[in-house]
């Protein structure tokens, strides 16, 4: 019972934070880099419900177009993580033998990184920017993805039903596109909802650390790293996106819970 | 036992190697030519061509690879271009300072993630559970550079009974070790949740439970002791985690660490440096990984008798 209604209200913060990124053109009361220097640093009031930054640039704009950024991010992440570590998995897990070995011991050494140690190799490597952000976090997923859909393909391979795909002549990609990955998507999409929550706190950090989006673009991280220069006088600047960030991440990690664990 | 333990080591070597690779590549990926970047626009083509002799750059990606692993075994890791010192001479001023807080907030975890998990999985179903299950999950849902600005705030800025950052004694270490520790904290809470879930569903609960003995000695001796096995990985590869968020807490809290060196490496691109710094954090994961591996070997007598 419990289960279910976490579930519930994490969906619910997930539609809006999907809403609110989608249609965030529409509901921002105001552009997202539009400054007025007059308005600086206003309290949250009429007009900007959660005040202004130093540069009068409405903080809630600035949350709802950074929902929109970190999203990006953060599925882009995900779909790059998934589709080259998933290729991996299923093909070791399917080749099995040495190919199988190969590969997951290359995965143990990309695994051997501290996801941030990653993602600084290749902003360093690469230079910052939203795009190279997303392509350090799928970097860092790609072995986790590679190790979820090798145990998936190995609790399959052995089934009846795609034994008897082999026997009756079927292909190897026919056995992989008809059996295997139907069957796996659950566990792929519960795999894709934790990412995605781990995704979205990792693209904070990089931009926190000024290696994510660069400025004007509104993203979390560098709206908390920006906010804490005035915290005293203004800390809903600070807080804002942090809260933005916590109930996201949160919602994703409910939302994609097993039914084991704590509950 | 010994079979796992050579094992463990064999494939020491190789995970070196590739970890090696990947900080050499770093360089050779650096759009432009990063003698020029380290040098700078003042430098004269015979300082740039001595110091790309000096980082093997006329070199191709492999040949590069083997004479970085030749410098990095003999020690060398290059100089800072910044502050001019040896790499090696700026870690190890460093090192000591992010030991004492990634170990502090290590040790605050595995505490704190334990006490979390027993309570949880001793009262399933009740509302201690619940509060439990939710405050480990934010935990790991925290970014904790803002966990850690939020702690600022509240201790040094409006009660002012905690500084603000540097270094100096345990007040200085409590709010960046709690602050690391917290993501950590919620990710061990749950395994040992998972696991004193299962134990405590064992016979040999019920037995214990059949004989007379008290609650607390179900829970701790006998449930506990077989919950912590599986949870014992987990705060291993925990450490991981927390040297990435050493670099994170230890700029937010000015903490003159590896991570902060890094990260006014990143700022200066002071590209030796932070291939050094990922270099040295990227082994002593692999390392503690070993140990974690090791001690699990021991622990576990389905894997010391084999």
């Amino acid at each position: 019972m419990k289960g279910d209604w976490t579930r519930r209200i994490a969906l619910g913060i997930l539609v809006f934070v999907v809403g609110a990124a989608i249609a965030a053109p529409w509901i921002a009361p105001h552009g997202p880099v539009a400054q007025n220097l007059v308005a600086a640093l206003k309290a949250p009031g009429p007009g900007h419900w959660l005040g202004t930054d130093q540069y009068g640039r409405d903080e809630w704009a600035r949350i709802l177009y950074g929902a929109r950024l970190t999203l990006e991010i953060a599925v882009a992440a995900v779909a790059l993580g998934l589709a080259i570590g998933g290729a991996i998995g299923f093909w070791a897990g399917m080749a099995g033998g040495w190919v199988d070995a190969v590969w997951m011991r290359l995965m143990d050494i990309v695994l051997a990184f501290p996801y941030l140690l990653i993602a600084i190799a290749v902003v360093t490597a690469l230079g910052p920017g939203a795009f190279h952000a997303a392509f350090a976090i799928g970097a860092y997923l790609v072995p986790s993805a590679a190790r979820v859909a090798r145990s998936a393909a190995l609790s399959l391979k052995d089934r009846d039903f795609v034994e008897a795909a082999h026997a009756l002549g079927a292909g190897r990609w026919r056995v992989f596109a008809r059996h295997l990955l139907p069957n796996s998507l659950s566990t792929l999409w519960t795999f894709a909802g934790v990412s995605l929550g781990r995704a979205v706190i990792f693209d904070a950090a990089l931009s926190f650390l000024g290696l994510g989006a660069q400025p004007p673009q509104p993203s979390w991280g560098d709206m908390i790293n920006s906010g804490r220069d005035y915290l005293l006088a203004s800390p809903v600047l600070t807080l804002a996106p942090g809260i933005a960030i916590l109930l996201t991440v949160a919602a994703f990690n409910f939302a994609s819970e097993r039914r084991a664990g704590l509950s | 036992m010994a079979r796992y333990l050579l094992g463990r080591l064999a494939w020491l070597v190789p995970t070196l190697l590739g970890i090696a690779f990947v900080t050499s590549s770093v360089l050779y990926l650096v759009p432009g030519d990063p003698a020029q970047i380290l040098l700078g626009e003042m430098a004269t083509p015979a300082q740039i061509q001595a110091l790309r002799v000096q980082l093997h750059l006329n070199e191709g990606l492999w040949g590069r690879y083997v004479l970085y692993l030749g410098d990095t075994l003999h020690g060398d890791l290059g100089r800072s271009y910044v502050s001019q010192k040896p790499v090696t001479v700026a870690i190890a001023g460093a090192l000591p300072e992010t030991a004492e807080l990634a170990l502090t907030a290590w040790v605050l975890a595995a505490a704190g993630g334990s006490l979390l998990g027993v309570a949880a999985a001793a009262r399933p179903g009740t509302w201690r559970g619940a509060v439990v299950t939710l405050a480990s999950v934010t935990g790991f849902s925290v970014p904790v550079f803002w966990l850690g600005i939020l702690l600022i705030y509240l201790f040094a800025s409006v009660w002012h009974v905690l500084p603000t950052g540097g270094v100096g004694g345990i007040r200085h270490l409590l709010l960046p070790a709690v602050t690391l520790a917290v993501p950590s904290a919620g990710i061990i809470a749950r395994f040992v949740a998972d696991g004193m879930a299962g134990a405590l569903g064992a016979d040999f609960v019920r037995t214990a439970a059949a004989k007379g003995l008290p609650p607390w000695a179900i829970v701790w001796k006998h449930a506990f002791r077989n919950a912590i096995i599986p949870a014992v990985t987990v705060m291993g590869l925990q450490l991981g985690e927390l040297l990435s968020g050493v670099v994170l807490v230890e700029t937010v809290f000015a903490w003159p660490g590896l991570g902060r060196l890094l990260f006014n490496a990143i700022g200066q691109r002071d590209l030796l440096l932070i291939q050094g710094i990922v270099l040295l954090l990227a082994v002593t994961f692999v390392l503690v990984n070993l140990l974690v591996d090791v001690a699990y070997g021991m622990i576990d007598p389905r894997i010391r008798l084999a």
